[in-house]
């Protein structure tokens, strides 16, 4: 029992005296590990903060529909239970012909609203339509007009509808090509700096071999650096976009204040929630299938 | 006449190591071993000498199971070394104690942790390997420098840190290629004197060298090979030329 402890603590010891023994090879791991983290946090926080945006403004997207001179309000009611059943939508609010006076008075009239004695929008009662997903919207259009008895207008919003559903594609193409290229570049150069770090110590793995080690003790030291290394390289971009995310948060909604009506930032906490174990994980991964990967090539002695 | 020459001897108890006609063939070329035979007593101290191309290094890498016989049985402190098992290797290597011409020492640690690697190795625990390291950093006449640096070592210096490290683990055996091979005269003969008294201590030694000097003055078993054949084999031998075969 005390040799395995004492073993335990001589392979850690080894593992963290080993960062020290090859400084250039330690540095040019976790910059490697850092810099590719560093790019695949910024774009995780970009593509999570767009389609957080996105989201927003597809729930804001509505289809209104205006019903015909003389149709009751529950005939309205009870094509709204209909249209309710439908599933690309979520949400079917009605909006009378008082209310809809009401909301207009206060938006844009405020006192001088005095003046009328009769609702100048009577046949404005109408119908609402949120929907699940916006690239439905064509279709339920369709269905709506179907109904030339009840409906006089289907008004809907053509260009952002088409302009957010082909956006939701493209990032989500953006992301997945970013992250496929950002992992070949990581492999590539961890594969290289790993195959660096053992060449150095080659003849090290030998002579424990000829002394007698068994392929625990050559390997282990190894791979704890390599842990080590990935964990280092993995906390240092978190500690970066940390502080670098509310910073550009900061400088977009100054500089571009038009934008940032539309444009809803998520705190950095959330994102966070999600990236710190995403970026440890990758790192530690990285930092120890790299170097088992490569002590392994080198144990036949 | 062919089952009774296949049939195997019985090694006598005091054979340490033991090659029946072993054979070592690359992909190219001749053998590099070819039916060699040989038995080392326990305590016995033999040179093993022979040009480059003899099968020397073959021999060694054998002994340490570094390579395997094509051919014939290698029997090493009663482990076949045919027949022994990827993970029983460590526990085999540990009764050994190998030097380097080259040393082969880490340079970026200090003569006490190049010694303790080697106990580090075996699973000592740490409270043996501080009463083990000074001890045989004295015995190899080290025990100042212990907090050196490797490169601030002289030649004579750092094969003294190797052979402590091979010496720590207590191993049966000590298998040295040419020790001396990178040392001047008087300082080949300091590492010689240490050899001897490590073998009186009971240790097995088996030395690889070209130094015919050392050879002819110590007075010990000397197998001569050529072209992977042991061609001499003498008690308190002496080196032979190449010419003379």
């Amino acid at each position: 029992m005390m040799r395995i402890i004492s073993t335990f603590f001589y392979t850690i010891g080894q593992g963290f005296r080993n960062l020290t023994r090859n400084r250039w090879y330690t540095l040019a791991s976790i910059a490697t590990i850092a810099a590719c983290l560093f790019l695949l946090g910024t774009f995780y926080s970009i593509i999570v903060n767009f389609s957080n945006i996105v989201k927003t403004a597809e729930e804001g997207v509505s289809v209104t529909v205006f019903f015909k001179e003389g149709t009751t309000e529950e005939q309205i009611l009870a094509f709204q239970a209909e249209i309710q059943n439908r599933t690309e939508v979520s949400k079917v609010e009605y909006v009378s012909a008082e209310a809809a006076w009401e909301s207009f008075k206060t938006d844009y009239l405020g006192e001088y609203a005095d003046g009328f004695t009769e609702n100048p929008l009577q046949d404005s009662a109408n119908l609402q339509i949120y929907m699940t997903d916006v690239s439905l919207q064509p279709s339920l259009v369709t269905y709506l007009e179907s109904h030339q008895t009840l409906v006089r207008e289907v008004r809907r919003s053509e260009i952002t509808a088409s302009t957010l559903s082909g956006m939701n594609k493209l990032i989500a193409l953006i992301s997945v090509g970013i992250i496929l290229i950002l992992l070949c570049v990581s492999v590539f150069l961890i594969s290289n700096t790993v195959t660096i770090g053992i060449s150095v110590r080659k003849s090290e793995i030998t002579i424990a071999k000829y002394i007698g080690a068994t392929d625990y003790f050559v390997r282990a030291p190894f791979v704890i650096e390599g842990i080590l290394i990935g964990i280092i390289g993995s906390i240092i971009p978190l500690i970066v976009i940390y502080f670098l995310y509310s910073k550009v948060v900061t400088y977009i909604t100054t500089h571009y204040s038009i934008l940032s009506n539309l444009l809803t930032f998520l705190p950095v906490q959330h994102i966070y929630e999600s990236l710190v174990p995403i970026s440890v994980l990758i790192g530690v991964g990285i930092g120890f299938f790299g170097s088992a990967f490569t002590v392994r090539r080198h144990l036949g002695v | 006449m062919e089952k009774a020459r296949r049939k195997r001897r019985r090694i006598p108890s005091d054979e340490i190591i033991t090659l029946e006609n072993v054979t070592k063939s690359y992909t190219t070329g001749s053998p590099a071993l070819d039916g060699v035979s040989l038995h080392i007593k326990k305590g016995e101290f033999v040179f093993i000498v022979g040009d480059s191309g003899s099968g020397k290094s073959t021999l060694i890498k054998l002994l340490l199971r570094e390579l395997t016989a094509t051919e014939g049985e290698i029997t090493v402190m009663g482990y076949n070394l045919n027949h022994i098992r990827h993970r029983k290797i460590p526990k085999f290597r540990r009764n050994l104690g190998i030097v380097f011409q080259d040393f082969r020492l880490l340079p970026d640690r200090n003569v006490y942790e190049n010694v303790a690697f080697a106990q580090h190795i075996i699973q000592k625990p740490g409270s043996e390997i501080r009463r083990n390291v000074p001890k045989i950093l004295a015995t190899v006449g080290l025990a100042g420098k212990y907090k050196n640096k490797i490169t601030q070592l002289s030649g004579g210096e750092q094969q003294r840190v190797a052979l402590a490290r091979a010496l720590v683990n207590k191993p049966s055996i000590l298998l040295a290629d040419e020790p001396t091979g990178n040392l001047d005269p008087n300082t080949s003969w300091e590492i010689m004197k240490l050899l001897e008294k490590i073998n009186e201590n009971g240790t097995t030694i088996v030395m690889v060298t070209h130094n015919r000097e050392i050879v002819n003055a110590m007075q010990k078993r000397v197998i001569t090979m050529k072209k992977g054949v042991i061609v001499d084999d003498a008690e308190k031998g002496v080196y032979i030329d190449d010419e003379d075969y």
